[in-house]
């Protein structure tokens, strides 16, 4: 079965160029009271429809600040930020939800799935955040389940499964809604290497049938199966490099 | 917002009690607990209160008692000391000209001897008008009635028994149509008395008793002068005025003194009833502050609940943010969580209460404190104001989550 990332709708690329990710001298400051910590401290970034792209960068160096960012989980403190062509910083709380709703599909190191209900109800939960009719939840969540290979696990609760089955649970929640670009914030960074590898070709998958991926890892092997390698050192990119094919 | 219809919103709900089970636990049985709590002890007052004005009222309803008796103060060249005798003519000149009077009945009392077969028994005996069946709370079994009009102008022999004294004598708990011997006549039981709490009296209990025409009572002893006589004013504030009134027609037709409150001697119920009800508003405000110290106590048990369960839940208020929802959302969730964990621990607390009240009157305790009653409103109402409480208590918290960035929510 065919399982695109591209918008069913097509809003995508709306400023015609194809960048969903268009940041300008983006900044974000953590005030703690007393201390400041600059986690970013401009940040140029594009990220064309189509591209995987990994995030590579000691720790501490502001790779989940970038990707909460993106996410929209989070605000920048300073700079201008295009999220497929739409200025995030005018938009209130309610807008931002529906973005992140719509939008992106972020998948975290911890999973961050409900731990009370089900597999299949977990990814049915943003569906039920976009209005999405019973009949088509059911019909979308059963189909990712299976796309990723937990098709007869639908019923386990989040503790009932091991942590590469928890991970790939969650990036069939990422991709429920359809979005425009799939965030992963060392996806693999709980798992042992054999289950990250399983989700890392995951991944390679969803960019070859043309899905729109950033993913932070701190496994250069893994940053080398994307396309493209930015690293980032001290709130700042220090390299952008493309990956030969 | 976008989230479909009612059906889903309870589905999601239901699941997200079902997830959350000992809270859900905990925070109906917090409202549980205070509803039961606070009903029962309402119940219970109620109860109490009810069943003090039944016995009370057991004597009469708020009737006046008089007694002829002797003169204490000289009158009219008349030393003191004098016995005042009554007659029906004093009670028909007080019918005509007392104001405010709504029932009067003489009083003539005697003991005699009644046979049934070959039983005999020594019985206390009132001759009294029919009024005083109605004034003195002498409500009939099935079956009986009290003696009428008719039974008094053709003095018939008619007796209206106690309850007691029917079991004892006739050896049945309700004989009418029975006769028995009086005085060399023979008796028909009309009524019989339908047991009452009495919790005073001034001539024997009432189930020991039987009462017959004042008539027939005068033409079979040839009894002129009544023991006493009972009336009661439209109104119960009217008494007072009313009883002055009696003294005065009185005074001036037996000749005594109308400051001279020996002469007439009077028992007016309604001080009891004064007392009582003094007592009651005593009581009744002891159960409304210990109720709502105890609504205080559960409301800050729900909110405590609520306020750790807000807490624990910040994460999930964040990851559900993450995925898109809405402010609106998660509040609702919360208010909508909060109302059916109200609304069934209520009706809970309510069925528990009516449990407990109706299983009570097996414990043989309901003589000395009544029959407890719940009330569906007091126990809405506390479920209510718990509610409330554990809603106020959560949801300035929930708001607070719901403000967060969902990364800082997340993370908490
Ligand atoms: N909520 C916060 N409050 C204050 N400082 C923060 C906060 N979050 C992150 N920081 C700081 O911002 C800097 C960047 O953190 P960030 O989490 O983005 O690093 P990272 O590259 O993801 O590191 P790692 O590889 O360990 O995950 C760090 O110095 C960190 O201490
Ligand atoms: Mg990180």
């Amino acid at each position: 079965m065919n399982w695109p990332l591209i918008r069913r709708n097509g809003r995508n690329g709306a400023n015609g160029n194809g960048a969903i990710i268009h940041m300008d001298g983006i900044t974000k400051v953590y005030d703690t009271g007393k201390v400041k910590v600059e986690a970013l401290r401009g940040i140029d970034l594009s990220v064309q429809k189509g591209e995987f792209v990994a995030i590579v960068g000691p720790s501490g160096s502001g790779k989940s600040t970038l990707m909460n960012l993106i996410g929209c989980l989070d605000t920048p403190t300073g700079g201008q930020f295009d999220l497929a062509g739409e200025a995030v910083a005018g938009l209130d709380r309610d807008q931002l939800a529906d973005v992140r709703n719509r939008r992106v599909g972020f998948i975290f190191q911890n999973f961050n799935l409900l731990p009370q209900i089900s597999a299949f109800e977990n990814v049915e939960m943003p569906m039920l955040f976009g209005g999405v009719s019973k009949r088509e939840r059911r019909e979308r969540a059963c189909e990712l389940l299976e796309r990723v290979g937990l098709g007869n696990r639908m019923d386990h609760k989040p503790t009932e499964l091991s942590g590469g089955q928890m991970q790939r649970v969650a990036i069939a929640r990422a991709l429920a809604m359809n979005p425009d670009i799939l965030l992963a914030d060392e996806p693999t960074g709980n798992l042992d290497s054999a289950s990250g590898g399983d989700i890392m070709t995951l991944f390679k998958n969803l960019w070859e049938q043309g899905g729109t991926l950033v993913v932070v890892t701190h496994d250069m092997a893994l940053a080398n199966r994307a396309g493209r390698v930015v690293e980032i050192r001290d709130g700042l990119i220090v390299r952008d490099t493309a990956n030969a094919a | 917002m976008s989230i479909s219809g009612p059906l889903e919103v309870f589905r999601q709900l239901y699941r997200n009690l079902r997830s959350q089970k000992l809270r859900t636990f905990l925070t109906t049985f917090g409202i549980v607990w205070g509803t039961v709590a606070v009903s029962l002890l309402l119940a219970f007052g109620q109860g109490l209160h009810k069943s003090m004005i039944q016995s009370a009222a057991g004597l009469g309803d708020r009737i006046v008692i008089a007694w002829p008796a002797r003169t204490s103060l000289p009158w009219e060249g008349i030393g003191k000391g004098r016995r005042l005798l009554m007659t029906e003519d004093d009670i028909g000149a007080i019918k005509q000209q007392a104001l405010g009077l709504a029932g009067i009945s003489s009083e003539y009392a005697k003991s005699f001897k009644v046979h049934n077969g070959n039983k005999t028994m020594m019985v206390d005996v009132s001759g009294v008008s029919p009024v005083f069946g109605t004034m003195r709370n002498l409500i009939p079994q099935e079956g009986g009635r009290f003696f009428d009009p008719l039974d008094m102008s053709d003095r018939r022999r008619v007796a209206f028994i106690g309850d007691a004294f029917a079991k004892d004598f006739l050896g049945e708990p309700n004989p009418v149509g029975k006769t028995f011997m009086l005085a060399d006549s023979p008796f028909l039981v009309v009524g019989v008395l339908k047991p009452k709490e009495q919790d005073s009296s001034y001539s024997g209990r009432d189930k020991d008793k039987m009462f017959i025409p004042s008539t027939t009572f005068r033409a079979i002893t040839g009894e002129k002068t009544m023991d006493d006589f009972i009336y009661k004013a439209g109104t119960p504030e009217g008494n007072k005025a009313l009883t002055l009134d009696i003294r005065g027609i009185l005074a001036k037709r037996l000749h005594f003194d109308p400051k001279d409150d020996q002469a007439l001697m009077v028992w007016d119920t309604t001080d009891m009833f004064a007392f009582m009800d003094a007592f009651m508003l005593g009581f009744q405000l002891f159960l409304g502050i210990v109720g709502s110290l105890t609504l205080v106590v559960g409301g800050i048990g729900v909110s405590n609940i609520m306020n750790v369960v807000v807490e624990e839940r910040t994460r999930e208020i964040g990851i559900k943010m993450a995925l898109g929802a809405k402010r609106g959302y998660v509040l609702r969730q919360f208010l909508l969580e909060t109302m059916t964990l109200t609304g069934i621990g209520g009706a809970l607390g309510l069925l528990l209460s009516a449990g407990i009240c109706a299983v009570f009157p097996k414990f043989g305790l309901t003589e000395y404190v009544g029959v407890p009653l719940v009330s569906p409103s007091v126990a809405a109402l506390t479920a209510g104001v718990l509610g409330f409480v554990g809603l106020l208590a959560g949801y300035f918290p929930a708001r607070d989550a719901a403000n967060l960035d969902p990364v800082i929510a997340m993370k908490l």
